[in-house]
């Protein structure tokens, strides 16, 4: 058992942290409970719900199986960090859609829908399957997150097409 | 067949009576005003009321002169839309728009209203709140209108209400809610204020937008985990596998040595009539405390309970099923109907013990304080049921108890017990400190309460020209009352597990309901649309089998029993349309159909399957009528509909709870399969709303009929009779 303390330099959202923590800790833990950022959630602590996903570098983890002392140096990006005032084109698509219900797993679902769209900018059915798959929503948004993601796809498409200019993908 | 009331537990009866739903009268709470003193600690992100210069016009509408109004929301949200369809009755008779005011759940308080009026289940809140939130809004109203006109000095009459103001219409003169409310507050609460004529409704009918919806997408919405206070720490807790089992002793020397770890203690948690020991290890953070629980030693004794195998339980259910059963429902004369027929059927259908799941697991944070006073910050379906239970587990008076109601993820009837309120309060208490306790999902996985198993023998005649003559459904289950209730009496029928066998509206001349009881030491508790989960999967596919035998189109055959008007008659022939069901599909598809009306409400649905190449079915599509009677936010509707359908999908396609050796095997959803995006069918859904003096429920409908539209639809297209779930739809 590893008992000792460390310090650890993370860097949340932009935002560098030193935080003084058992270095298998996963980063999770570290995100709600050390750093505050409580959008994140805790959902099955196994890599299999999608809850607690973040990026790392852009790409989505699971941070309830992610010792955070593996993620020094890196860029993790929470749902508090992927836009200033909650105006991503997947953020304004989940509210144009009315997706969530209780909400708990959206943050998750969100930063996978965030990084799919990244990689792929006009997904096909089966690649947002693929890319959603590991989120679990136990109030059964799923078709409505479907809807959602190419919405937000059109939008980073043609962004002219809404009311705001919004920011782009992965500038943050 | 009323179940019986249920210390520590859930009585339906009084439940839906304090709901508002049997038509008790609602008393405007007396208005004095900024009783609620200091801030009020919430779910959203807002600022915090000060109430230095608030009036309370009710206890549910808060405004203060500078013209901020609060409403109260008595329903906690937990999914369902609650957040936003309750304040909106206020707010439509109230004349504000929801974008202007603040929301806040109450936690409890008797202000506003008795047990179970502050609590979310049994798809009550809009049926219960629908005429009682209104008069709220209307009341209000009229006393600011009152105060206008006396400050004019002229007849009410020449008054209106429009976007938080109040207007003289023959001068045209103006004063906002917050420039009346001094004088407002001083006047009398109308009893009896008239109601808005719906078709002047601005809020109510329409598809508004959610408040949480923008917190919820940015992370903002805070949900009981996310609580925290100055000094707290957090708690994970080792609860023997075993249910039932008590602690004999235990060693925490491992534990104290993890860093951060500061107490080991033993802790009581309730559920019902159940106290189950645990040892709960305290840290200053939660994965300090879960290392130095993995590192307790405990001695359990496990009272026998450890050779307890669902298995074998089935077999008991099935031996079981030969008994004469306790008699629920009586039309005719079953028996001699039955022996006498020309045609008769019989099947045996069998369901499973199924989780919540809900996504956020349960938690709660307790502040145990000087002079018994506590305050709680949890995610649970009812503020009043928190205070209620805290006081009764704790011993202390309810008006010391300080419920914070945070945004529930989800709750499916968990949040109807509240053990891990009762659990955080004990430990807070004995560690002295605020307490945040977190079950990990093998906690919320394995320690119930879980929805009861459910097992029936049906028996059905046909006349000689294929008509229904006869049914009997006999339920052989454990009970929830049962397993949680200080008295059970097995000699009377069990309402909560018969639920809905008598209350459809088919012209069935003989029908008979049986209970048999079968005791378990398993908590049971309600899970969304209770026994009809599982009940009307066997009533509505055993009278498929008795189309199919009676060579009849089963949509048809469903219809020739419904002579009568009906609501149910109303819904499968607005299903029969919708879904296009005299449309033949191709080669490989099939459709089934199944409805089911129980105290919560009433929906239809046709399934579409199609075969897959590797022996399975695939679900295309369902098709939901829905009867509400009256909607207020139809696009909250549609989406409760959606989910009711993915979590009664994965209740027939996924897993079950089982126990070996006492245990539950599946403890994590890799064994507990959930629904994913993949698998999630396309849904149609049709709400019915004429209008007529019932109200039906929203949040539980769409449940039952899905299990048994599905397994018929696989009959369809297949051959293959489902009459077990789960099932596996990858292999039929």
């Amino acid at each position: 058992m590893n008992e000792a303390m460390s310090l650890i330099k993370l860097t949340i959202n932009n935002q560098a942290h030193t935080v003084d923590i058992d270095p298998d800790m996963p980063l999770l833990w570290v995100i709600r409970d050390v750093v505050g950022l409580t959008g994140t959630k805790f959902g099955c602590g196994v890599s299999q719900c999608g809850a607690c996903t973040v990026h790392l570098n852009g790409s989505p983890i699971r941070s309830c199986s992610f010792p955070a002392s593996a993620a020094v140096g890196q860029k993790i990006t929470t749902i508090e960090g992927i836009s200033k005032e909650g105006d991503h084109p997947v953020q304004k698509a989940w509210v144009a859609h009315q997706v969530p219900q209780c909400g708990y797993c959206q943050s998750g679902q969100i930063m996978s829908a965030v990084a799919l769209l990244k990689q792929t900018p006009k997904p096909t059915d089966s690649d947002i399957d693929a890319a959603m798959q590991g989120n679990i929503c136990r109030c059964g948004t799923y078709n409505r997150i479907r809807q959602a993601i190419h919405s937000a796809a059109a939008d980073i498409a043609t962004p002219a097409k809404s009311p705001k200019s919004t920011p782009k993908l992965g500038k943050r | 067949m009323s179940s019986k009331p249920i210390q520590n537990g859930i009585d339906r009866r009084s439940f839906l009576k304090a709901a508002g739903i049997t038509g008790s009268a609602f008393v405007l709470g007396c208005f004095s005003s900024e009783t609620m003193a200091g801030p009020i600690l919430n779910v959203s992100t807002g600022p915090e009321l000060t109430l230095a210069n608030a009036h309370e016009l009710t206890p549910f509408v808060l405004i203060e002169k500078s013209g901020r109004i609060t409403l109260m929301n008595p329903r906690p949200e937990i999914g369902q839309g609650t957040y936003q369809s309750v304040p909106a009755l206020i707010a439509e008779e109230l004349e504000v728009s929801l974008d202007n005011v603040v929301i806040k759940q109450t936690g409890g308080e008797t202000k506003f209203g008795g047990l179970w009026s502050q609590a979310v289940g049994g798809s009550g809140s809009i049926r219960g709140g629908y005429f009682q939130m209104r008069k709220i809004g209307a009341s209000a109203r009229d006393m600011l209108i009152k105060a206008a006109s006396q400050q004019w000095n002229v007849p009410t009459e020449e008054c209106y209400a429009k976007e938080a103001s109040v207007f003289h219409r023959p001068s045209g003169k103006k004063l906002s809610y917050g420039e009346l409310v001094d004088v407002a507050s001083t006047l009398e609460v109308p009893k009896e204020p008239k109601l808005k004529d719906p078709n002047d409704f601005k809020i109510l009918g329409t598809s508004a937008p959610r408040p949480d919806t923008p917190m919820k997408v940015k992370g903002q919405a805070m949900f009981g985990i996310d609580s925290k206070l100055p000094g707290m720490l957090y708690a994970s807790v080792e609860r023997c596998p075993v249910l039932g089992s008590n602690l004999v002793n235990f060693d925490a020397s491992e534990s104290l040595k993890v860093k951060g770890v500061q107490k080991a203690v033993k802790v009581e948690r309730v559920v019902g009539k159940n106290r189950y020991e645990g040892v709960a290890v305290v840290a200053d953070t939660y994965w300090a405390a879960l290392k130095g629980r993995k590192a307790l030693k405990i001695q359990w004794n496990h009272n026998g309970y450890d050779s307890f195998s669902t298995a074998d339980f089935e077999n008991k259910l099935r031996d079981l099923a030969k008994n004469e059963g306790v008699t629920g429902h009586k039309t005719g004369e079953f028996n001699q109907a039955f022996n006498e027929a020309p045609v008769k059927l019989e099947a045996f259908y069998e369901t499973p013990i199924v989780s919540h799941s809900t996504m956020e697991p349960m938690n709660a944070l307790a502040h145990y304080q000087a002079g018994d006073k506590v305050d709680l910050w949890v995610s649970s379906q009812g503020g009043d049921l928190v205070r209620d239970e805290v006081a009764k587990v704790l011993k202390i008076p309810a008006d010391n108890i300080n419920v914070h109601i945070m945004f529930n993820g989800g709750g499916f009837g968990r949040r109807l017990t509240q053990d891990f309120a009762t659990e955080a309060a004990l430990l807070s208490k004995t560690i002295g400190k605020p307490v945040k306790v977190v079950w990990t999902r093998e906690d919320d996985t394995t320690q119930g309460p879980f929805r009861p198993m459910t097992f029936s023998a049906m028996r059905g005649a046909l006349s000689a020209n294929g008509q229904a003559i006869a049914l009997q459904h006999k339920v052989i289950s454990p009970s929830i009352d049962a397993t949680m209730g200080e008295t059970y009496d097995k000699t009377k029928p069990d309402g909560t597990m018969l639920e809905g066998t008598s209350e459809q509206k088919y012209e069935i001349p003989n029908v008979s309901t049986q209970y048999v009881h079968a005791d378990i030491h398993i908590p049971l508790s309600y899970w969304r649309s209770v026994t009809s989960s599982t009940l009307a999967f066997s009533h509505e596919c055993f009278l498929d089998e008795m189309a199919h035998k009676a060579g009849k189109d089963p949509m048809d055959f469903r219809l020739a029993m419904l002579t009568k008007d009906s609501d149910t008659k109303r819904v499968l022939q607005k299903l029969k349309e919708l879904s296009g069901w005299d449309k033949p599909l191709p080669a490989g598809k099939g459709r089934g159909v199944a409805q089911w009306e129980f105290f919560a409400g009433l929906a239809g649905q046709v399934v579409e399957v199609s075969k897959t190449n590797s022996g399975g079915v695939k679900v295309d599509k369902v098709y939901c009528v829905i009867d509400l009677g009256t909607v207020v936010n139809p696009d909250t509707v549609k989406a409760q509909v959606e989910g009711a359908i993915a979590m009664a999908l994965t209740a027939a396609t996924k897993d079950s709870i089982t126990f070996e050796k006492g245990q539950a095997v599946e403890t994590n959803f890799d064994k507990n399969r959930m629904l994913r995006i993949h698998e999630m069918p396309e849904v149609n859904v049709l709400i019915l709303a004429e209008g007529g003096s019932t109200i039906k429920g929203v949040g539980e409908p769409g449940l039952p009929p899905l299990a048994p539209a599905l397994a018929n639809a696989v009959f369809a297209a297949t051959g293959k009779r489902i009459r077990r779930l789960p099932f596996d739809i990858e292999k039929v």
